[in-house]
């Protein structure tokens, strides 16, 4: 520790601190605007220079030089400093408020004003702006720059489809360069030119190609990047921030909901934006372009609004009572044969209450999901107190089966700045991915072998680097996902990895554990209630015929599987719950109105076990109802008293008596915060961007088995079957843009949702005699489909085996399920009519 | 190495050595075959170091001193030699790599051996692509002789050059920017510490040294510490090529030994003032100087780092540029600021806005639109730029501005538009 004074303050802090930081922990602003706390210090503005005094040291005796009283003499440098380049040191003495330092403050900001174009009437940062408030606070009132000199840029440059520059506006800090090249790793913008006609530039194509772009805007000290989505849409002082909780992954990024009563919508109150919410140990102060531009769903006009009851063969608009009470009477008939079908979108409440339902009535509870193991990682997750940002030297993390990525962005930055640190990285994958370009071991398997590639690291005698290196790590934290994998072999990789941590002794503490690289925001809390998939849904769903009842919740099974749909045909009843009028719904006896995540509280439980919870944003619409307290509704109407049907408050109460992991869990415990560092978000932004600060909850990571010692009653391992039936295998892989329901409405991101093309590599479509862009059919049990031939070089190839295939999941193909299938050329085509 | 009357431009005593067969006939890689043959690369160091050389490239740190600060766990060091001469006025660098490019060479070959190098770099502005050509073809001839490569001279030493052109950037001659400009990045210079002795080029330690001083290394190591110090003064040891330009009847190069005065380079040397007129002003280290006075006092100054400080100015890289009665100095100004404007880097805010805030205020006074209080103006925008740079481009570019309003406000004052 190092102890210093700063205006006339004593303080201690860490070796290496910054003057800047260490100014900050105690009250002090020292203004800035290229420094940015997560990133390192480059010295370019000036704005914070400050006055630094050092001990006076005798150069002969090497003995301090004190005063007549004694107290060491403080040499200044006849020179301001930059207080963010300057590390701290034992006596130093730093004055930040003297004349000397306002008229430095007041003319680096006259210089940088010279050339701004002062437009801050029709900013979109204007009000949270750190250039006008810094110049509120330190500059002067007037300029002495001549208008007519000033040098005029170009305004409004797309700089891609989601971010546009005005070069005017740019004071050259280089935070968003910076940003690229050193944190995300995606250096697609850079500085061209020199002197004043330096300017920002992108150089991929297409532009500002990355998926973390949308951070640019945040740490932007002016009004020179900001986002399309939010450009000319509000000013930040109309603006409400309401805490959330992203719903496109597992990461569960801390969000702030940017709301507005807009006159244009009747005086509803709306999203405007979407913001990042400091969470150190979630998301840091990030999050992925998905999660910032993909929120349009939520109040699309597509949403359903009604409840919908078919009758001579079509929809009818019913009231709810009549709803409701159609599909109790249904369920009761029903009996045990009742099957509810619930997507990981929905909350623990949502689950809660739907698990209830269901199990009071003998029924099925079942998960939507293509990926098992959630059992494992309740029992085998990351213990509380872990944090991806402690994870450095002699720790491991394992990545097996995904591409981080596309699927979880903020975990992928966090594993890779974790390798940065020193971490052993080990990525196992049949394809090449992003993240292995940080790996310390890449361990290449064939799509099927998945377990058995992760036994092949067990700790062993005659064991692989790779496997040494994990089974000496101090700690190990492994993900796993479900590329090219469905429910049976994601079960198999998670067991196979739950074995590895057993055996290399890495659970029950904190920085170890696994973690499920789940598909939707809430899997994890859907296992942890209790409900499960089902390797047999077709089957299930085929023998509700007669009297037999599916209650479909936050899924569209029809719609992902030609087959589901199929037998969706045969079942008795269907009711559907959701947001949007799916393929499944269009098939449904009774279609229910969900309301969005925006319109509700609840609690997700991430990946990493974390339960976080989101609060009320917007007007609700007035048809739909929470998912929790339709399930109620129903329950009432067959004797089953539910708590509540409107407050999820009890219903928490009731997860945390009924569920042990989740023992203690209340909503004031889920709203404690404790300062995180960087200290952001207070009002002046000009430190950390404009991040909002976190005054809603950092949320609680769950206890599991492991670290209470009990036994852990694991499912036997499975073998893999090696035969292979066929010469060509599909792999579902997942992409971040996908096409599913929650990003259809978001068409600022059209250009870039994938697209459903089956991926091969170039030199297996030659041996097939394919071309790039070709159509081909594809016959899987159950199912056929056409798709377009993609040539992709990170796909495995090796000549004369196995051809594989990959296809992006929720790209309106069927895609779950990975599988030998039939490729046929489609010969004989027809001319295309017209 | 043969004495000549010159130690730097040689090839005036000598005719063609450029060639390396004339080089080596008069001496030449004789210092380097002494060094790696009979001394360590620290006795190398030592030599340097005690004959007082100081860097040529304008701040004048003693070189000797500079390699020392190399630190010897952390390898490959580099070596980079900065030929990017660019400072208005100054052609020095020029005529020893186009003429007597194997001293040069020699002295760079020495560096790396003394600093235990294994690749040097050579810095060229882009302009100097012929040069470079050129170099590169003596690179080649020095491979040829197995006087570069592997096992030179059949010791373990081995070393190989490179030449590097710049795209046209003044900053790349700041060392730090050089080193990013090497490296393939924007020419900008980096935030020191660290400093270039311990993460310099590829995060390396590195020396760079200027290409006069690099000239000077053989000499020292043929002839010794002591008999470089025979010329120049005690604290400003050894020779100095000096740049003269301006209103003189003689412009050119002068190798004089340090602590030679003004008069003697304007009057002796250089053939005094065209038409017999008056010196009215001296830019001793070209744009980035501050402004002398013709005055007996400065006139009489010896050319040496100290002596030139002492007065309120620098030796820089010693680009004498005379100016005489017949200039108007806030010309000069106009086009010193113009200068700073356009090679600004636009890394730090006080550079970027301030030269380009400076350059307007020059326009409108030289066009006659100022008035009186822009005068004011341009001096306290020079004023608050002062200080606050990330590197010294941006404190040079003030120099002329502070130093000639201060001297020679008249000139200033007879352009602004008249009151009323």
């Amino acid at each position: 520790m190092v102890n210093l004074t700063i205006d006339g303050k004593l303080v201690t802090v860490k070796e290496g601190t910054l003057v800047v930081d260490a100014a900050r922990q105690i009250g002090v602003d020292i203004p800035v605007f290229c420094y940015h706390p997560k990133m390192e210090p480059v010295g370019m503005c000036r704005m914070c220079l400050v006055d630094i005094g050092r001990p006076m040291i005798d150069r002969t005796t090497g003995q301090p030089v004190r005063e007549v009283d004694g107290s060491p003499r403080i040499q200044f440098m006849p020179k301001l400093e930059t207080a963010c380049t300057t590390p701290v040191s034992e006596g130093m003495v730093v004055v930040t408020e003297s004349a000397k330092i306002k008229a430095s403050r007041k003319e680096v900001l006259e210089f940088i004003l010279t050339s701004h174009p002062l437009d801050c009437p029709i900013c979109d940062k204007g009000g949270e702006c750190p250039l006008q408030n810094l110049t509120m606070a330190y500059g002067p009132g007037k300029s002495r720059f001549l208008f007519d000199d000033k040098m005029h840029n170009q305004k409004h440059v797309p700089l891609g489809d989601l971010i546009l520059l005005d070069r005017e506006r740019c004071i050259q800090c280089g935070r968003c360069v910076r940003f690229q090249d050193t944190v995300v790793d995606d250096p697609v913008i850079s500085f061209y030119m020199r002197g004043r006609a330096l300017e920002i530039v992108t150089h991929s194509e297409p532009g500002f190609d990355s998926i973390f772009s949308g951070n640019t805007t945040d740490i932007c000290p002016v009004g020179a990047l900001t986002t399309i989505d939010f450009h000319f849409k509000a000013r930040p002082w109309e603006l409400k921030s309401v805490a959330s909780i992203c719903t496109h992954c597992p990461v569960g990024c801390n969000l702030a909901l940017n709301v507005r009563r807009e006159a244009a919508v009747g005086g509803k109150v709306v999203v405007k934006r979407v913001m990042p919410r400091q969470n150190e140990s979630v998301n840091e102060i990030w999050i992925c372009d998905k999660g910032r531009f993909a929120h349009h769903y939520e109040a699309s006009p597509a949403r359903l609004n009604q409840p919908l009851l078919r009758k001579q063969g079509k929809h009818i608009p019913v009231s709810w009572d009549e709803a409701l009470d159609f599909a109790a009477e249904k369920i009761k008939h029903a009996g045990n044969r009742l099957l509810t079908l619930a997507g990981g979108r929905l909350s623990n409440e949502d689950f809660y209450n739907l698990h209830r339902l269901t199990t009071a009535r003998h029924g099925k509870p079942t998960l939507a999901t293509y990926m098992a193991g959630g059992d494992l990682t309740g029992k085998l997750g990351l213990t509380p107190g872990s944090n991806l940002a402690d994870l450095g030297k002699g720790s491991a993390i394992l990545v097996a089966a995904c591409d981080l990525h596309e699927e979880a962005p903020i975990w992928w930055l966090r594993v890779k700045q974790a390798a940065q640190r020193g971490a052993t990285l080990v990525v196992a994958n049949p394809r090449s991915t992003r993240l292995d370009l940080y790996a310390s071991h890449r361990l290449m398997y064939a799509y099927g072998s998945e377990s058995e590639a992760i036994l092949s690291l067990l700790p062993v005698a005659s064991g692989s680097a790779a496997a040494k290196s994990l089974a000496e790590a101090e700690n190990l934290v492994i993900f796993f996902g479900s590329e090219g994998l469905g429910l049976e072999g994601s079960a198999r990789l998670a067991r196979a990895c739950a074995e590895l941590l057993i055996q290399t002794g890495h659970t029950g503490k904190p920085n170890n554990g696994l973690v499920g690289v789940w598909h939707s925001p809430n899997l994890q809390g859907a296992w942890d209630i209790g409900f499960r998939p089902n390797p047999s849904l077709v089957e299930d769903i085929r023998s509700l015929a007669g009297e037999g009842a599916a209650y479909i919740v936050a899924a569209d099974p029809a719609g992902d599987d030609p087959e589901l749909a199929d037998a969706l045909k045969q079942a008795g009843t269907v009711i559907v719950q959701d947001l949007f009028y799916t393929e499944t719904a269009r098939m449904a006896d009774l279609v229910l109105p969900a309301a969005a995540f925006t319109e509700r509280d609840g609690t997700y439980t991430s990946g990493e076990r974390r339960v976080q919870r989101f609060y009320p944003a917007v007007t609700p619409l007035t048809g739909p109802l929470p998912d929790f307290a339709i399930a109620a509704k129903i329950a009432a109407r067959l004797g089953v008293n539910l708590e509540a049907q409107f407050a999820p408050l009890i219903m928490l109460k009731s997860i945390a008596n009924d569920i042990p992991d989740y023992a203690g869990i209340s909503y004031p415990r889920l709203a404690e915060v404790k300062p995180q560092y960087p200290i952001l978000g207070r009002m002046d932004v000009y430190y950390g961007g404009t991040s909002y600060d976190n005054q809603h909850g950092l949320g609680i990571t769950l206890p599991n088995a492991a670290m209470r010692r009990e036994t852990l009653d694991l499912p036997p391992m499975i073998p893999t079957s090696q035969q292979h039936l066929g010469d060509v295998f599909l792999a579902p892989i997942t992409r971040l843009y996908d096409q599913g329901i929650t990003l259809q409405p978001s068409h600022l991101l059209d250009a870039r949702k994938t697209q459903p093309v089956l991926g091969i590599h170039p030199r297996a479509a030659a041996a097939l005699a394919l071309s790039e862009g070709e159509r081909v059919a594809i016959e899987q049990t159950g199912r056929r489909f056409e798709a377009a031939i993609h040539l992709d070089n990170t796909i495995p190839y090796e000549t004369g085996r196995v051809i594989y295939l990959t296809l992006p999941r929720s790209c309106r193909l069927p895609a779950n399920q990975p599988g030998w299938v039939t490729l046929n050329k489609i010969t004989n085509q027809l001319p295309v009519e017209g | 190495m043969a004495e000549t009357a010159y130690l730097l431009l040689r090839h005036r005593d000598i005719p063609n050595l450029k060639k390396m067969d004339v080089y080596r006939a008069n001496g030449g890689f004789e210092a380097f075959q002494k060094a790696l043959m009979t001394m360590q690369p620290g006795e190398v160091v030592a030599a340097v170091k005690n004959s007082g050389l100081r860097g040529r490239g304008g701040a004048g740190f003693p070189t000797g001193v500079k390699w020392s600060f190399l630190p010897n766990n952390i390898f490959p060091h580099y070596v980079a030699a900065n030929a990017d001469e660019s400072e208005p006025g100054t052609f020095k660098d020029r005529e020893i790599l186009e003429n007597n490019p194997y001293q040069f060479l020699e002295g760079l070959m020495l560096t790396s051996y003394a600093v235990q190098a294994n690749d040097a770099y050579i810095y060229l502005r882009g302009e100097f692509w012929q040069i470079a050509k050129q170099i590169d073809a003596c690179i080649a001839s020095l491979e040829s002789a197995g006087l570069l490569g592997d096992s030179i001279l059949g010791s373990s030493y081995r070393l190989r050059i490179h030449t590097h052109l710049g795209a046209g950037a003044y900053i790349c001659g700041e060392e730090t920017a050089l080193l990013e400009s090497i490296e393939g990045k924007l020419g900008q210079p980096r935030l020191r510490p660290p400093f270039p002795a311990v993460a310099g080029l590829y995060n390396k330690p590195t020396v760079i040294n200027n290409v006069e001083t690099l000239t000077n290394v053989p000499l020292i190591i043929t002839h010794g510490a002591q008999w470089y110090r025979s010329f120049g003064t005690e604290k400003s040891p050894g020779v100095k090529i000096f740049s003269l330009s301006g209103n003189v009847n003689r412009p050119g190069n002068y190798e004089l030994p340090l602590g030679t005065t003004f008069r003697e380079l304007i009057y002796t040397h250089g053939g005094g003032i065209t038409d017999g007129r008056k010196v009215k002003a001296i830019l001793p280290a070209g744009a980035s100087s501050s402004i002398l006075q013709g005055t007996d006092a400065v006139l009489d100054t010896p050319m040496d780092y100290e002596s030139v400080a002492a007065i309120g100015s620098a030796l820089g890289s010693a680009s004498i540029i005379v100016v005489d009665e017949s200039t108007n100095i806030a010309h000069l100004v106009h086009n010193t600021v113009h200068f700073f404007k356009h090679e600004s880097c636009g890394k730090c805010t006080p550079c970027r806005e301030g030269t380009y805030w400076m350059a307007h205020l020059l326009d409108h006074i030289i066009e006659g639109k100022a008035h009186q209080e822009d005068i004011d103006l341009l001096n306290e925008v020079a004023s608050q730029i002062q200080g606050k740079c990330l590197c010294a481009l941006g404190e040079f570019s003030i120099m002329a501005v502070l130093s000639g309003i201060k001297q020679y406000r008249s000139d200033f004052e007879t352009l602004v538009a008249k009151e009323g």
